[in-house]
C-alpha cells in the first residue's frame, strides 16, 4: 500500500462519517418538521399533561439545543433516546432486541446468495448459450423484476398456506426459511448476471488463451485462473447488495412476522413513534454506508490496476 | 490455355469496364439518418420489440378501458342511494354476481361479468387492477421525468461553467449518492405524508401521498441523471470529431445539432426510460408499507398489499396486480436494454 492507497482511504472515511452526519441531521429536522408534535392522537391530553411529557423527553426546548442533544447522546453514549409509544423501553433495546433476529436473517440471505449466484453464474458462462445457461438466465430475469414483497407473499401462499412446508410465523422453529429464500432470491438473481457476463470477460482474455494453450486442464482453468479476475466485480456489489437486503427486510419482516429491526421500524411509522424511526433509520443507514465503504476499499485493494483518483 | 505461373500479363484484366459493370460497382444505398438506423435495429431485436408492444398495450388498455367499462374502480356495487347496503355484492369470485344482477339476469337483462370478481368492499376488481396499472405507469412516467428535467438542468450546468461550480455541485451530488435512497425515501414520504396539505389546490385530486413521492424523487434521484449528464458533457466536449467539425469550419449550431445532441441525448433518454420501472418498484414498495397512493386510488402496489389480508381465501387477488407489476418491469427493463443497444452504437461490439 503506498500513500496514494492510504490518502484514498482515508479520504473515503471521512465521506462516510460526513455521510452518516448528514443522514442523522436530515433525520432529525425531517421528523421535527412534522406538524402537530408527536403527542397528537384521537384525543387532546390536557395541557399540564401535555406540558410535563414535553419536558420528560426535552420537547420544550428549542429544536436546535435538541439538536445538539441528540447528537451528542449519539455519539457519546450510542444512545437513541426513549421510546415514545413502547413505555419505558429505549429506542436501544428495541433495535438490540430485534438486532439478533434481523442480522442471523440477513447474513443468511447474502451467503446464500453470493453462494448460489457464483456457482449459478459460473455454470452458466461454461455452458454459453446452451440449455442449461438459457434455463438460468430466463430464471434470473424473472426474479430480478419481481418486488420482494410479491416474492415473499407468493412463496408464503405456495409453501406455507398450501403445502405446509414452513411456519408462516418467523418467531416458529423453521420459520426463518421462507424469509431468507424471499431476501436472498434478488441478489442471488443479479449476481448470477453479473459472474456470467464477468466470467465470459475474463474467458475470452489473452492469459487464459495461453493458460489453454500450454495444457491446463478445463476445471483449472476456472478456479486457478478465471475465478478469481471475475469476481471482482461481484465484490462492488457487496455494498448495494447489503442495502437491497436491509430494506427489502423491512417487507418481509412484515409478511413473515420476524421480530426484527425491519419490523420495528415499519410498525414505528404507522405508530408514528419518532425516535424509534430516527434510530433505526440513522442505524440502518450507517450500516449501509460502513458496508459501502468497506467494498470501495476492498475493490481498490484487490485489483491494483484499478487507478486512484 | 491460362498458365498458373506465368509472368505473362493477362491482358484480359485491362479491358475497360462497360457500362453494366460500372453500374454494379456503385453502392446505391438509400441514405439512412441515425434515428432511422436505430429503428431498424431496435425492430430487429425481436425481445425489445415484442416488450415494446406488451409496454404499448398495457398503456392503451389502462387508459383506454376505464372509459367505457361500466363499472368505476371506486364505486361500491352493492352501496345503492336510500337503500341498506347489499353485502351480496362484497368478496365476489370472478363471474360472480351480486343478488339484484342476478335478478335482472334471470330477468332478461345481460349484466356485465366482473371478471375478477368483486373486492372486500364491493368494487369490480378488473377496473381497480386496470386502474391500479394506469396509476403505477403514471407515477413511473412523470417520476423519471422529473428525474430527467432536474439531472439534465444540473448536470448541464455543472458540465458547461466546469471550475468551482462543477466542484461545488459534484461534491453535493457525492453526498446525495452515498446516502441510502430506500431509507430516506421512506422516511421523507412518512413526513410529507403528514405535513403536505393540498387542499384548496388542483393537486388535491392527485393526493398527497403521490405528490410526496414525486417530491422524494426530484430531492433524491435526480443525481444519478446529474452525473451521466455531466460526464457526457465533459466527454463530448474533447471529441476528436467535434475538434475536426470545428477545423472544417462547423459552427457551434451545426456541432450541437449534429454532435453533441445525437450522441448525448440516447444515453439520456435510455437511463430515463430505465428510471420508470424503478419508479414503478419503489411506489409499488411504498404503497405496500402504506406510504403509497391515498385510498380509493388503487395502484399495483397498494392492491397487492390489500390483498394480503385475504391471502389464503383469495390468492387471485394478489397474484393479478403481481403478475402486471412484474410484466411492466420485466418488459419495460428489456426495452430499455433493446434500446441501449440499438440507439447506442458505442456499445456496440
Amino acid at each position: 500500500m503506498n500513500t496514494k492507497t492510504l490518502w484514498y482511504i482515508v479520504k473515503r472515511i471521512l465521506l462516510a462519517i460526513f455521510t452518516i452526519w448528514i443522514v442523522i441531521t436530515i433525520t432529525f429536522f425531517v421528523m421535527h418538521a412534522v406538524p402537530g408534535g408527536p403527542f397528537v392522537g384521537e384525543k387532546e391530553p390536557p395541557k399540564a399533561i401535555k406540558q410535563a411529557m414535553e419536558a420528560k423527553y426535552g420537547l420544550d426546548k428549542s429544536p436546535g439545543e435538541q439538536y445538539v442533544e441528540y447528537l451528542k447522546g449519539i455519539v457519546t453514549e450510542f444512545d437513541f433516546g426513549p421510546s415514545l409509544k413502547k413505555k419505558g423501553r429505549s429506542v436501544n433495546d428495541i433495535i438490540s432486541d430485534g438486532m439478533e433476529t434481523s442480522l442471523k436473517l440477513g447474513l443468511m440471505a447474502a451467503g446464500i446468495a453470493t453462494l448460489l449466484g457464483i456457482v449459478f453464474g459460473a455454470v452458466a458462462a461454461l455452458r454459453r448459450n446452451k440449455f442449461i445457461d438459457r434455463f438460468i438466465m430466463v430464471f434470473t430475469t424473472a426474479f430480478v423484476s419481481m418486488p420482494s414483497f410479491i416474492m415473499g407473499t407468493l412463496l408464503l401462499l405456495i409453501f406455507s398456506q398450501s403445502l405446509g412446508w414452513f411456519p408462516a410465523n418467523g418467531t416458529k422453529a423453521g420459520g426463518l426459511v421462507l424469509p431468507v429464500i424471499t431476501l436472498a432470491l434478488y441478489p442471488m438473481a443479479y449476481i448470477t448476471r453479473l459472474t456470467r457476463s464477468s466470467m465470459l470477460d475474463v474467458l475470452g482474455q489473452d492469459y487464459i488463451r495461453t493458460a489453454k494453450a500450454k495444457g491446463v486442464s478445463g476445471p483449472r482453468i476456472i478456479f486457478g485462473h478465471a475465478m478469481k479476475n471475475s469476481l471482482i466485480p461481484v465484490l462492488t456489489y457487496v455494498g448495494p447488495m447489503l442495502a437491497y437486503i436491509v430494506t427489502g427486510s423491512l417487507v418481509v419482516e412484515k409478511i413473515f412476522n420476524v421480530p426484527g429491526i425491519g419490523r420495528a421500524f415499519v410498525n414505528s411509522i404507522t405508530s408514528r413513534d419518532y425516535p424509534l424511526i430516527m434510530g433505526t433509520t440513522i442505524i440502518l443507514a450507517a450500516l449501509i454506508v460502513v458496508m459501502n465503504l468497506i467494498t470501495d476499499i476492498l475493490y481498490k485493494v484487490v485489483d491494483p490496476r484499478i487507478q486512484f483518483e | 490455355m491460362k498458365k498458373k505461373f506465368t509472368f505473362h500479363v493477362d491482358l484480359d484484366s485491362f479491358i475497360p469496364a462497360t457500362d453494366e459493370e460500372k453500374e454494379y460497382l456503385v453502392q446505391m444505398r438509400p441514405s439512412s439518418t441515425f434515428f432511422k438506423d436505430g429503428i431498424r435495429r431496435l425492430y430487429k431485436n425481436k425481445v425489445a420489440f415484442v416488450s415494446f408492444i406488451i409496454i404499448v398495450l398495457i398503456t392503451v388498455s389502462s387508459i383506454v378501458i376505464p372509459f367505457f367499462w361500466p363499472y368505476s374502480y371506486d364505486q361500491q356495487l352493492g352501496v345503492q342511494p336510500g337503500k341498506p347496503v347489499d353485502s351480496s355484492y362484497k368478496n365476489l369470485s370472478p363471474f360472480e354476481y351480486g343478488e339484484t344482477e342476478q335478478q335482472r339476469i334471470d330477468d332478461g337483462e345481460s349484466v356485465f361479468p366482473h371478471i375478477f370478481g368483486t373486492d372486500k368492499s364491493g368494487r369490480d376488481y378488473f377496473i381497480r387492477v386496470i386502474y391500479g396499472t394506469r396509476v403505477s405507469l403514471a407515477v413511473g412516467f412523470f417520476a423519471s421525468i422529473i428525474v430527467l428535467v432536474i439531472g439534465m438542468l444540473i448536470g448541464s450546468v455543472s458540465g458547461y461553467f466546469g471550475g468551482k461550480v462543477d466542484m461545488i455541485i459534484m461534491r453535493f451530488v457525492d453526498v446525495i449518492y452515498s446516502l441510502p435512497d430506500m431509507l430516506m425515501v421512506i422516511l421523507l414520504s412518512a413526513v410529507l405524508k403528514q405535513s403536505l396539505d393540498l387542499s384548496g389546490t388542483f393537486l388535491e385530486s392527485v393526493g398527497s401521498n403521490i405528490i410526496s413521492l414525486f417530491i422524494v424523487f426530484a430531492l433524491l434521484y435526480w443525481v444519478g441523471m446529474a452525473r451521466l449528464v455531466r460526464g457526457q458533457i465533459l466527454s463530448l466536449r474533447e471529441q476528436e470529431y467535434v475538434l475536426s467539425a470545428k477545423a472544417t469550419g462547423a459552427k457551434g449550431r451545426w456541432i450541437i445539432k449534429k454532435h453533441l445532441i445525437p450522441n448525448c441525448i440516447s444515453v439520456i433518454i435510455i437511463s430515463a426510460a430505465l428510471q420508470i420501472p424503478s419508479a414503478i418498484f419503489t411506489e409499488s414498495y411504498l404503497s405496500f408499507l402504506g406510504l403509497g397512493v391515498d385510498a380509493p386510488m388503487p395502484s399495483l402496489g397498494s392492491l397487492a398489499s390489500d390483498a394480503l389480508n385475504g391471502i389464503s381465501t383469495y390468492p387471485y387477488r394478489l397474484i393479478i396486480p403481481a403478475i402486471m407489476i412484474s410484466l411492466i418491469v420485466l418488459s419495460l427493463n428489456l426495452f430499455g436494454d433493446g434500446l441501449r443497444d440499438a440507439f447506442d452504437p458505442k456499445l456496440n461490439d
